[in-house]
């Protein structure tokens, strides 16, 4: 893990360096229609420092975006309409509903398909086939027909997230189940152990890497869905409506604020659910 | 509930036991394994047509099948239009230029094991990112036509495909490698008659994670602003009409695009990496 700080931080750095190039170039081009308006001459030098200074720039520079993000994260008090804490609380919060709705669908189903020969042959194919549709492309419009119907808030939001988090939890969890190969079932077998006993004592924990890593997909696929399901016109509350009413304002440092929030908040989860992971597989003596 | 919602739960109960009967009696039988399936998809079919029948679901919250079979077949042309701006203009285009650079970049850092180290751990923390949300920014740059949405594509589908690649290009074993410096193979043989092929399987599997994240970058970049055709474009203004049966079309032709293009890529390899032994068992 040492060796490899010093080229992460080298590609960090190259990337900061090309964002800083393309905010100079992209922006360039606005800085000189303003100077040939007024009829003044702009050197390179003047140049440089204003297109890492607009108010709209067509690409902000990492400086002004960090800027953006600290005055929404610790400039405003939390229950601001302006702060990202607010909504990324908003999001986090139909996140983790879908999220949990999701997660315990998905392992009830495998369960199912792992003791049931008909549920697997019949669900799994299109389980799988389901992977393959972009479900997400229609997540706005179950939104506004579930809003039609009067329901609003958090749930429609939450519905989406769980269908996201479902199949990545499903498909993990039945590996995961059948994971225990013949021997050890067979053992379990000559202690004439039962189902449900074979199911808590030798399924379910052997199946505990594949779930975490299924849940790490999933948490990330439920936020997705959620800053999804936050575009449709009338949302004003979370980070997908942030990056909406940004993109209708053509307030580029609020879109990009909002991206690096939803970009942290990702982070955050797969961490914790990583942390999660590290201390169950060690109780259970599974870490490598 | 009336005489239709009955009958298709009655259908379902029935279907559920020809099921339960052919998957215990013959579950190696090809032909079970065919039909199981389809026969579940029927039930799902017929149970939705009954319960909204049976039920009198408004078509506003959720129209039949159908309902939805007569919006797709009043409305060919316009589904074909939507189609082959949002999925044969957009989707594609940003598919291929996507990958096609996401293979490059990954072929040119592999000989510098520093850059790789570094750039393996951020390609997987960006693809985990909630990419999508870069669709306004780009819609600006690029403007409302598909080119906007092309971009959005390469941008999705980058980075698995490069994760999925850099992996595949570490694949070879010592042994295989070593066999080529005993032959004082150069290194583009090397990696001509070695190491890409050794990436295949690892490169299909980005390539068909992509075919998904390509379509949903293409019809959610519709939302920020496109001109008056396209699938997302189409979608969002038939809701506004309440319009369901034509948007459930609209989801018809997206979900048999979604799983056509994920069947194409997964029928090149096939034929592309037919030594692997995950294909060879089939």
């Amino acid at each position: 893990m040492k060796k490899s700080i010093l080229p992460i931080l080298t590609v960090l750095a190259a990337i900061v360096v090309i964002w800083y190039a393309g905010a100079v170039w992209l922006n360039s081009q606005w800085t000189y229609d303003q100077a040939a308006r007024a009829g003044v001459e702009v050197t390179f030098s003047e140049m440089v420092s204003d297109t890492l200074t607009q108010a709209r720039p067509v690409l902000p520079a990492p400086h002004q975006v960090a800027k953006g993000l600290w005055d929404g994260i610790a400039g405003q008090k939390i229950t601001s309409k302006r702060s990202l804490v607010y909504h990324a609380w908003i999001t986090f919060s139909a996140t983790m509903a879908g999220f949990g709705l999701g997660t315990i669908a998905g392992i009830l189903l495998a369960v199912g398909i792992v003791h049931s020969r008909a549920m697997d042959m019949s669900v799994m194919p299109w389980a799988i086939a389901s992977q393959t549709i972009p479900i997400l492309a229609i997540a706005p419009m179950v939104i506004v027909v579930l809003a039609s119907l009067g329901i609003k808030g958090m749930l429609p939001k939450a519905i989406i997230a769980a269908y996201l988090s479902f199949f990545p939890v499903l498909v993990g969890m039945v590996k995961g189940l059948r994971a225990p190969d013949a021997m050890q079932l067979d053992l379990l077998r000559t202690y004439n152990a039962s189902d449900a006993q074979g199911f808590w004592k030798l399924r379910l924990p052997a199946s505990m890497p594949y779930l975490f890593a299924s849940l790490k997909v999933g948490i990330a696929a439920a936020l997705v869905g959620t800053i999804v399901a936050e575009l449709p016109a009338g949302a004003t509350q979370g980070l997908g409506a942030r990056l909406l009413s940004g993109s209708y304002y053509g307030q580029t440092i609020q879109i990009w604020a909002a991206l690096f929030g939803a970009a942290i908040l990702a982070a955050l989860l797969v961490l914790v659910v990583g942390v999660v992971e590290r201390i169950t597989l060690k109780r259970k003596g599974m870490a490598q | 509930m009336s005489a239709v919602g009955w009958g298709a739960i009655a259908f379902w109960l029935a279907a559920w036991g020809a099921n339960s009967f052919l998957a215990n009696r013959y579950p190696k039988a090809g032909w079970v394994k065919a039909l199981v399936p389809t026969l579940f998809g029927i039930t799902l079919l017929v149970l939705w047509q009954g319960l909204v029948r049976g039920l009198n679901v408004s078509p506003v919250i959720l129209p039949a099948p159908t309902d939805i079979a007569t919006a797709i077949g009043a409305n060919i042309p316009l589904l074909w239009g939507d189609f082959s701006q949002t999925i044969l203009k957009g989707a594609l285009a940003g598919y291929l230029i996507g990958c096609g650079a996401a293979i490059v970049v990954a072929v040119l850092v592999d000989r510098s094991p520093f850059l790789q180290r570094g750039l393996l751990p951020v390609g997987n923390f960006v693809a985990a990112l909630p990419i999508v949300g870069i669709a306004p920014i780009l819609v600006m740059w690029f403007g409302f036509d598909w080119q906007s949405k092309a971009a959005v594509v390469v941008v999705m589908v980058f980075f698995p495909v490069l994760v999925n690649m850099v992996a595949g290009l570490a694949a070879t074993d010592a042994l295989s490698r070593d066999l080529m410096a005993t032959w004082s193979a150069s290194y583009p043989q090397a990696l001509v008659k070695l190491r890409l092929p050794a990436a295949l399987p690892f490169l299909f599997n980005g390539l068909k994670i992509a075919t998904t994240l390509a379509l949903i970058g293409a019809i959610v970049a519709e939302f920020f602003g496109s001109p008056t055709r396209g699938m997302g474009f189409r979608i969002s203004t038939a809701v506004g009409q309440l319009d369901l049966p034509l948007v459930w079309a609209e989801i018809t032709v997206a979900a048999l695009a979604g799983s056509g293009f994920y069947g194409l890529i997964a029928m090149i390899e096939k034929a592309a990496t037919f030594w692997h032994p995950s294909q060879r068992g089939k």
